[in-house]
């Protein structure tokens, strides 16, 4: 099928014009390999190196292609076969190293913070700026959030790699409606990265270790729903986990699902939504977020003209593709601003820290926060 | 013929190294549009403004080599596929809208500005651009203008030329014009008029000035369901016959209700053998009016299980169905060859199931999806290239179709153009002198005939549309 319906939605076809830069361009490309009608090069190889995996074509793709299964197959193909460059190999490095294992990621996390201290923040976080860190989150000590009131759900709670270090508050503010809404919050012990990361970047070998891993730690515990409040991660223990099939929830599946108890006050804030891709995209969720937001007293929620296209940020893609994010992040910012909204609300880290970076450049005053934080200071 | 690496070097000093594409590898993406015919182009070559085209086209004009324009390559009849080889001179980088006056109720609009861009710049304002193919969501309003696009509103509301006010636009000499103006009225030769529709072969657009209209206070969208598409058929011409234009009158048939609730799960009845969408807008009390009446028609019709949209979100359900529908028969089959014929609306019915007949009589499936009220049909044939056997009679079934439209008294084309696909089939509608007349225009503005060549006119040189002979063409099957 070669309809085309989906060129706009993608963000690499809107900054450049260029079908090369488009769903239908790449798939035609992967297919061509595929096949062995094309001999594979490293210029061809930068087509799929620019797709952010965001995914919006396929959501918009009429014909049903699963382009997001596209895209991983061909990215480990193209890791398999291209020669390593400095920068991947670090990143590589980095992710099965670092991110896969929490007490080193807090250690790095620790020193980004002295870094960020005196300056030096370019030399720890290419292209993309960290937020000013806090004290990491920490689940309590005997692993369990107790509901408040009533108690008729338990869930597990993912915690995960970046979360925890970057925005603590998102979490703190996540478990909080967790107990409101009567829900035992279970933190699984020794938990370790979901490896949507390594997935993403084409290391499908260390994703299935994480995976294996992480199996035997959920199994060893009971719960009706395992919630994740980063949509990335979400979406890949959908995809990726068959054991937890139909229990991984996103914060605001769950929450739209189960119900929340009246909200307690106004919180008077014109806001807009950004769709993170892995929430609207992969996992088809646009609605939940938007209704919790609205059920909130004296909220103003206003659409951005595009709040279902990416801001770029897509994992590692905003180091390692540093200039098209940066255009892809540019027309974000607009679309944003011009809404006239004090904050903007995402549902997924990486994108929180995008928007900030993008705001911050312009010198905006917007704030970014997770959904979860705005929804608690109803409460 | 490759361009000569001098050639390549003048191109990149116009637009920017970045913006011309020459790598063999990377052509083969533009070697096709929706369609099926497809053919590599020598360059693609990405201007960002009007100086650039001209520059661009002057090269061309200089050296002999074809041009093409392209927008999105959403064209249904190979219009943008560079048949002859040369330029394809994709527009997608000049996506600006240029300004939006409330008052006067009219955009300026660059060619790569895709349609629906435009009308949600111009809700804030009350406004939007009527004409809406079914491919609004990527199709340029460049490529539509070209095209003369229709879109299921332009039944009540007219198609693109009903609502383009001025051009920009460049020749192949690269000299630079722009046809009529802000009057709604075109003074003088109505050049606009000729080059709207011109599909690529008379010049390549650069601006264009077009009308918006007021967002209406109230709209109502009715679906309905029918046990054939010969009742649904009755239905359409019951409702127009009563005296009612409807906004948008729709027709799917069983077949594409199937593939298009796989995807959107927008509520349509699949027992139905075939569903109607009517629109109606104005003043509340007018619309509900209207419905009503609308719904006494459909009802003696057979119509059954009618839902009216509750919120404007499930109205956009109703209608992202319904704007899917081509897309999503990939479900079906890999392929679909689709016709687009215009037959009086009163013949609907006798059409419809000549399509079928012969549909049958070839074995091959085949969905119907079409702007009813405006008796624009859709036949869309299925199939799979990678069965060689089968491309034969796809061929010769789609031949049999536009052969039954046009001896019911219909027209070869109601909106995708005349293209590569339907060239060899004009003398079908056109005496020669008629084709002569178009010939003389042609030659004046495109004396070395560079622009957009083989397209529209028959071309003695090349047989029509030949499935069976291409090569090249890859990339259909599902290989996931
Ligand atoms: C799923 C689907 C549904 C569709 N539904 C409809 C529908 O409802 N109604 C309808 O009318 N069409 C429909 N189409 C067909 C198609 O979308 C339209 O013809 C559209 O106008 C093409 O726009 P484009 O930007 O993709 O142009 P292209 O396909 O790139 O080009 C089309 C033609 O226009 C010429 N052209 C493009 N840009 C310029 C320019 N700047 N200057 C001069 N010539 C130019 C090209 O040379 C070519 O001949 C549909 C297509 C698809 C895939
Ligand atoms: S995943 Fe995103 S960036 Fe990649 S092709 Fe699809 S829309 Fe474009
Ligand atoms: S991926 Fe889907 S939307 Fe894109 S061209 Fe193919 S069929 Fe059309």
């Amino acid at each position: 099928m070669h309809c085309g319906l989906c060129l706009d939605a993608c963000p690499t076809f809107r900054v450049t014009g260029l079908e090369t830069e488009s769903p239908r361009g790449r798939i035609y490309l992967m297919t061509q390999w595929k096949r062995g009608q094309m001999t594979f090069d490293e210029k061809q190889v930068k087509h799929i190196d620019l797709c952010l995996g965001c995914r919006t074509c396929e959501a918009v793709c009429p014909s049903g292609v699963p382009y997001g299964r596209i895209i991983e197959a061909g990215r480990s193909e193209v890791e398999r076969m291209r020669r390593p460059t400095a920068k991947r190999w670090i990143a590589k490095t980095a992710l099965r190293q670092l991110v896969a294992h929490p007490r080193r990621l807090r250690a790095f996390g620790a020193m980004t913070r002295v870094a960020q201290a005196v300056r030096l923040t370019s030399v720890v976080s290419s292209g993309r700026q960290l937020p000013a860190l806090r004290a990491a989150f920490k689940p309590p000590a005997d692993g369990v959030a107790p509901a408040i009131g009533t108690r008729p759900y338990r869930v597990a709670f993912l915690v995960g790699c970046v979360m925890p270090i970057l925005y603590p508050q998102s979490h703190d503010a996540a478990v909080k409606l967790l107990q409101l809404a009567g829900c035992d919050v279970w933190f699984p012990q020794n938990e370790r990265c979901c490896g949507a990361l390594h997935a993403h970047n084409g290391d499908l070998q260390e994703a299935e270790r994480l995976r294996d891993y992480n199996s035997r730690v959920y199994a060893s515990g009971q719960f009706d729903a395992l919630v994740v409040d980063s949509a990335g991660c979400g979406s890949h223990l959908k995809d990726f986990y068959p054991e937890l099939k139909g229990r991984v929830k996103d914060l605001s599946e769950w929450l739209a699902e189960i119900g929340m108890p009246q909200p307690k006050r106004d919180v008077k804030v014109k806001v807009t939504y950004q769709d993170a891709c892995h929430l609207a995209h992969a996992q088809r969720i646009k609605k939940q977020p938007r209704e919790l937001i609205r059920s909130v007293p004296g909220v103003q929620l206003v659409e951005m003209r595009h709040p279902d296209i990416c801001c770029g940020a897509a994992g590692l893609y905003s180091t390692l593709e540093a200039q098209m994010s940066r255009r892809i992040l540019d027309e974000k910012i607009d679309d944003l601003t011009s809404t006239g909204a004090e904050l903007v609300v995402t549902a997924n880290p990486g994108c929180q820290m995008q928007l900030a970076a993008g705001l911050s450049a312009r010198g905006s005053q917007v704030r970014v926060e997770h959904v979860s934080e705005l929804l608690v200071r109803a409460y | 013929m490759p361009l000569t690496p001098q050639v390549i070097e003048e191109l990149r000093r116009i637009v920017g190294r970045d913006h011309v594409i020459d790598g063999a590898d990377d052509l083969r993406i533009f070697e096709r549009d929706a369609s099926i015919e497809g053919a590599v182009p020598d360059a693609v070559v990405l201007p960002a403004n009007t100086k650039q085209v001209s520059d661009v086209m002057k090269v061309a004009a200089r050296h002999r080599i074809p041009v093409v324009p392209r927008g999105a390559g959403t064209g249904l009849s190979g219009g943008a596929v560079t048949i002859r080889g040369g330029i394809a001179l994709q527009v997608t980088r000049m996506r600006r809208i240029l300004e939006i006056d409330p008052v006067a109720q009219t955009a300026l609009v660059e060619p790569g500005v895709v349609n629906q861009e435009l009308s949600l710049a111009a809700a804030p304002h009350h406004l939007f651009y009527a004409p809406d193919p079914s491919s609004q969501k990527a199709c340029t309003i460049g490529g539509n203008a070209a095209e003369n696009s229709g879109g299921p509103h332009c039944l009540y509301y007219g198609v693109t030329t009903n609502h383009v006010l001025g051009m920009e636009v460049v020749l192949a000499d690269g000299s630079v014009h722009w046809v009529s103006g802000d009057a709604p009225d075109r003074v003088g030769l109505d050049l606009c008029g000729v080059l709207v529709g011109s599909e690529g072969t008379l010049c390549a657009i650069t601006r264009i000035k077009v009308r918006l209209l007021r967002t209406p206070p109230s709209i109502a969208t009715l679906l309905a369901a029918f046990p054939s598409i010969e009742t649904a058929s009755q239905a359409v011409s019951g409702v127009i016959s009563s005296g009612i234009v409807p906004a948008a009158l729709e027709m799917m048939d069983q077949v594409t209700v199937g593939a298009v609730e796989a995807h959107y799960r927008a509520g349509y009845p699949t027992d139905a053998g075939a569903v109607l969408l009517v629109e109606v807008d104005g003043i509340p009390e007018a619309t509900r009016e209207l419905i009503v009446a609308i719904r006494d028609v459909l009802a003696k019709n057979q119509g059954y299980a009618m839902r009216e949209a509750q919120s404007p979100a499930e109205r956009d359900l109703l209608w992202a169905g319904r704007k899917g529908a081509i897309g999503a028969l990939g479900r079906i089959k890999p392929n679909y060859y689709l016709h687009d014929g215009v037959v009086p609306r009163s013949r609907l019915p006798q059409v419809l199931s000549a399509v079928g007949e012969i549909g049958e009589h070839y074995r091959l499936p085949v969905a119907n999806v079409f702007h009813a009220g405006d008796g624009n049909l859709h036949p869309n044939i299925l199939f799979d290239m990678r069965d060689r056997e089968v491309l034969h009679q796809v061929e010769d079934a789609g031949e049999e179709m536009l052969r039954a439209v046009v001896e019911l008294g219909g027209a070869l084309s109601g909106e995708h153009g005349i293209g590569l696909e339907k060239n060899a089939y004009m003398p079908w509608v056109f005496s020669p002198d008629d084709l002569d007349a178009m010939h003389r225009v042609k030659d004046t503005l495109d004396p070395n005939g560079l622009l957009n060549p083989g397209k529209i006119f028959p071309d003695p040189s090349r047989r029509q549309v030949r499935l069976a002979g291409r090569t090249g063409f890859a990339v259909e099957a599902k290989w996931w």
